[in-house]
């Protein structure tokens, strides 16, 4: 609206010549501004980045502790990619800590009490994520009960069976291969470097695949006549982006090499980035959260959409509960103890909506390493776990309500 | 002392980058009823929400005089104060609590010690109830009761304030025909009692009945304001939308082919009361290229039987045949709807087609999304273009199909809605009250649509309670009464009085 009321006065001031490029650099501006407002909260991420390698003198930032932040907060992203699409669909899961830790505990039964193969211990543990969605997902989807009472009636069901697979014992230790999930890493393949070949390599192929794939992207949308952002600043953000996948990659690579738990990660993000964004299950999830009627009425099979987005939170609940017991190297009782408040803030961070059609992956994601972000520099820092829980909750309030003020401005006339 | 209650002078109000009153001047004579009419969007609202204060004093430029004196709204209460209230399209009433309760919310009737007086509550309700014509106990929870008496308890509400101008936002909107008379007449009858009112309505037939005079207003500018004895349909359609609507109706040459779809004794019962019977035994059948009626008053079973047809989503043990071009068809669930190619069009598009915070190209491939799957992916471009053919083609007004639906006009809206069932390429559409709270400009836009869907050799079904608008569109109108089919007449038969009489025909008891 701005440019509306700018251009007359540009015109008469500078002459008719100047006018062209004057709303060219507006429209620039704006594809700036409104790209800023969506990236908000990766804005907020490099923020507090910033903040606290400051406040920890740079020990943040230094190649062991950035490995560190990605497997400690592993689990808990692995959670926050459910999580947001649960929310996404308006519904809830407070049941995710209890599951991971039932989950932990059947798998060292299986992989230490019973012997099995670490595979195969993996497998059913996930197969029993599975079954927890399957029951939790038919209360909710066939039974009509709302989510918070289901998930958290399961909060209090899986940590009972929990512990009574535990029988008030820890299970450990694991085999190392099982190990690996939570703390392991893979390098050295190609000898002893000073900077891992292994990582840079991975970084670079992932550098070019993803400039590749964002310019036919763009150019498919040019091909069809949509409007793309201009070019200056299209390659300015891939240059940014690239630059900060190389630093990360150049940190990774200077410590022990890329964290298993990253590869999960990533296949995580990359297979429900796609699953959210271009499959019909994804788009019938913000369907369902957007408007479970109209979903309803347009030939959306809503009970199983939901289902199945049950039965997906709880396989990626033994996902997470698998890589915490393997970093633990442990299946204790107070495994995953409050998980599902953290996953749950990641994705309200990452710019989930409470009424739910609104949401995305990398969002949750990039939320919850804004808590991992706060978690590590507050503790490197020495902060207290008190003051640590209070400042998260903080963050959440104010993320939310910075959302709910920016939605306020755009919606009211 | 003027004869003018109100005077609105010179009101001009800009949101940033839009003016959306342009120098309105409203005068309103003490006891009248005045109607105020224009299009969606013409800025009808914005001038009433500038006289109840919502927009405070200093957001818009001009003067408003009531009752001789320049008033300066600070909010809403100081117009109260002065006796003005307005009661909104959606009504401002708490469920859960009672008739009384909701009457005097703000405005506790208090006794000893500042509690509250029930039996001065009650009473006092009872009084003002009457006043409304309304015969409920107070305490009844306002969800217990119909919209059209909510409506009534809201203006015993204002009665409460002691109100000298009650500003009515389209109040018979969700109301059935006998409900809106109700409400039209209560009007004429406060007018008996020194009370001025306006009112803001799409529809002509109630102005012409009630007014004693209507502005109308277009693109935030008061085009004229016309004497009840000058007052014709043409003369405000004409006002509110700028040019001459020859005819309200597009021609329509019928070229009607074999049968496409037949139902035979459909009949659905009441989802929370498996007794109780809301569809009984209906037949009905459509033909290619034809447009078939159905009219019925609210509750007749309308939607009630369009929705049980259509994947089985509404009510309880459902039976009867469906055949399509002679063969029986399944509709048990939407999907099987959809894939017999049934499309049905909601008569509430805010709570049953959108998804208002999506953009306009999720909305439209909402229903057919397998069509645009590609390698298992669903192709975000060919959505894209699809999309911007159907905002051609069906003339939705936005600037791309990136817009929100949710920020659209309710035309704009129902054009979207339209498009994600064309889009489905179904032989028969349903179409459930498709031009409620859409304006005449718009309207007539989508009785286009119908007659090309026509044209194009499909069958369609509209149900609406406006009479001449079936009888403007359809070839054929069956009527519906208490679930049943009553009647069933050629358009050259069908008038509106026969059409009324067998809306309204009682089962035989």
């Amino acid at each position: 609206m701005s440019d509306l009321e700018t251009k007359p006065a540009s015109n008469s001031a500078a002459g008719a010549q100047v006018n062209p490029s004057s709303s060219k650099i507006g429209t620039w501006l704006s594809h700036v501004v409104t790209d800023l407002g969506k990236n908000g909260i990766f804005i907020a991420l490099i923020v507090v980045v910033v903040l606290f390698s400051f406040l920890t003198d740079g020990i943040l930032l230094r190649p062991q502790n950035i490995s560190n932040l990605i497997v400690q907060n592993g689990y808990i992203l692995v959670l926050a990619v459910g999580m947001v699409m649960v929310i996404i669909a308006g519904h809830i899961d407070l049941s995710v800590g209890s599951v991971a830790a039932f989950v932990g505990a059947v798998s060292g039964v299986f992989a230490v009490t019973w012997g099995l193969p670490w595979w195969l211990s993996i497998i059913l543990s996930l197969l029993v994520g599975a079954l927890v969605g399957v029951w939790q997902g038919f209360w909710i989807a066939f039974v009509g009960i709302p989510a918070f009472i289901v998930t958290l009636a399961g909060m209090l069901i899986f940590r009972g069976l929990a512990l009574a697979v535990l029988g008030n014992a820890n299970i450990g230790s694991f085999p190392a291969e099982y190990r690996a999930l939570g703390n392991g890493f893979l390098t050295d393949l190609f000898g002893e470097f000073e900077l891992d070949p292994l990582t840079l390599g991975v970084a670079a192929i992932a550098i070019i695949a993803l400039v590749v794939q964002q310019f036919r992207t763009r150019n498919g949308r040019a091909a069809y006549g949509q409007e793309v952002e201009p070019l200056v600043w299209f390659v300015g953000k891939l240059v940014l982006i690239t630059v900060v996948i190389g630093m990360f990659a150049y940190a990774l690579a200077s410590y022990k090499g890329i964290p298993v738990t990253l590869i999960v990660l990533a296949v995580l993000v990359l297979v429900y980035g796609i699953i959210m964004n271009r499959s019909v299950f994804g788009r019938h999830i913000y369907a369902i959260g957007g408007n479970l009627h109209a979903a309803e009425l347009s030939g959306v099979k809503t009970r199983n959409v939901t289902f199945w987005l049950f039965v997906n939170m709880g396989v990626l609940a033994a996902l997470a509960g698998l890589i915490f017991t393997a970093r633990l190297n442990l299946a204790g009782p107070k495994a995953g103890d409050g998980f599902e408040l953290e996953a749950i803030s990641a994705a309200f961070i990452g710019g989930a909506a409470v009424q739910g059609g609104v949401g995305t992956i990398g969002g949750a994601i990039i939320g919850g390493l804004i808590i991992g972000v706060l978690n590590n520099g507050m503790s490197i820092m020495g902060i207290g776990i008190e003051w640590q829980q209070a400042v998260k909750g903080l963050v959440l309030l104010l993320a939310v309500a910075f959302d709910v003020y920016n939605k306020r401005r755009s919606g009211g006339r | 002392m003027t004869t003018n209650i109100l005077e609105m002078r010179g009101i001009t109000k800009t949101f940033p980058g839009v003016k959306a009153l342009q120098d309105v001047t409203l005068n309103v004579a003490r006891g009248e009823v005045h109607a105020i009419c224009g299009e969606n969007g013409a800025g009808k609202s914005t001038l009433m929400k500038v006289l109840s204060g919502v927009y405070p004093h200093g957001t818009y430029t001009g003067d408003i005089v009531f009752e001789d004196e320049v008033v300066e709204f600070k909010d809403i209460r100081d117009s109260e104060a002065k006796g003005i209230v307005i009661i909104h399209q959606e009504l401002a009433l708490s469920p859960y609590l009672s008739i009384a309760e909701n009457i005097f919310l703000n405005n506790e009737q208090r006794g000893a010690f500042g509690l509250i007086d029930w039996n001065k509550t009650n009473s006092e309700a009872v009084k003002l109830l009457a006043r409304v014509g309304l015969r409920e106990n107070p305490t009844t929870k306002i969800m217990d009761i119909g919209v059209g008496k909510q409506q009534l308890v809201e203006i015993a509400k204002a009665l409460s304030k002691r109100v000298k101008l009650l500003i009515l936002d389209e109040p018979t909107a969700a109301l059935n025909d006998e409900d809106s008379d109700h409400l039209l007449n209560l009007m004429l009858h406060l007018k008996g009692q020194g009370i001025t009112s306006i009112i803001i309505s799409h529809k002509l037939n109630e102005i012409k009945k009630v007014s004693d005079a209507v502005t109308i207003i277009r693109d935030g500018k008061a085009i004229e304001t016309i004497a009840k004895a000058d007052v014709t349909e043409d003369r405000i359609i004409k006002d509110m939308v700028g040019r001459d609507l020859e005819h309200r109706y597009p021609d329509h040459t019928p070229n009607i082919g074999e049968e496409i779809l037949r139902v035979e004794d459909w009949t659905a019962h009441h989802p929370q009361d498996p007794n109780r019977v809301m569809v009984d035994a209906v037949n009905l059948n459509v033909r290619r290229g034809e447009i078939v009626g159905i009219a019925g008053l609210m509750g007749a079973g309308r939607t009630e039987f369009a929705m049980s047809l259509f994947g089985r989503t509404y009510g309880s043990r459902i039976s009867g045949k469906v055949f399509k071009a002679g063969k029986e068809i399944k509709t048990r669930t939407v999907t099987e709807a959809i894939d017999n190619g049934i499309a049905y069009a909601t008569e509430d598009r805010k709570t049953y087609g959108l998804n208002l915070i999506e953009d306009i190209k999720r909305n439209i491939s909402m229903a057919s999304l397998g069509k645009l799957v590609k390698g298992g992916l669903v192709d975000d471009n060919e959505e894209f273009k699809v999309a911007n053919e159907y905002r051609t083609s069906m003339n939705i007004k936005a600037p791309t199909v990136l817009a929100k639906t949710g920020k659209l006009s309710g035309g704009n809206q129902q054009k979207v809605v339209l498009s994600k069932w064309i889009y489905s390429n179904p032989d028969v559409l349903i179409l459930d009250e498709p031009t409620r709270g859409i304006d005449v400009g718009a309207k007539y836009e989508i009785y286009a649509i119908i007659n090309a869907l026509a044209a194009q050799g499909k069958g369609v079904i509209v149900i609406s309670s406006e009479l001449p608008e079936l009888i403007g569109i359809c070839d054929r109108i069956y009527t519906l009464s208490e679930g049943r089919i009553t009647g069933e007449f050629p358009i050259v038969d069908a008038t509106p009085e026969t059409l009324i009489k067998h809306m309204t025909m009682e089962k035989a008891r």
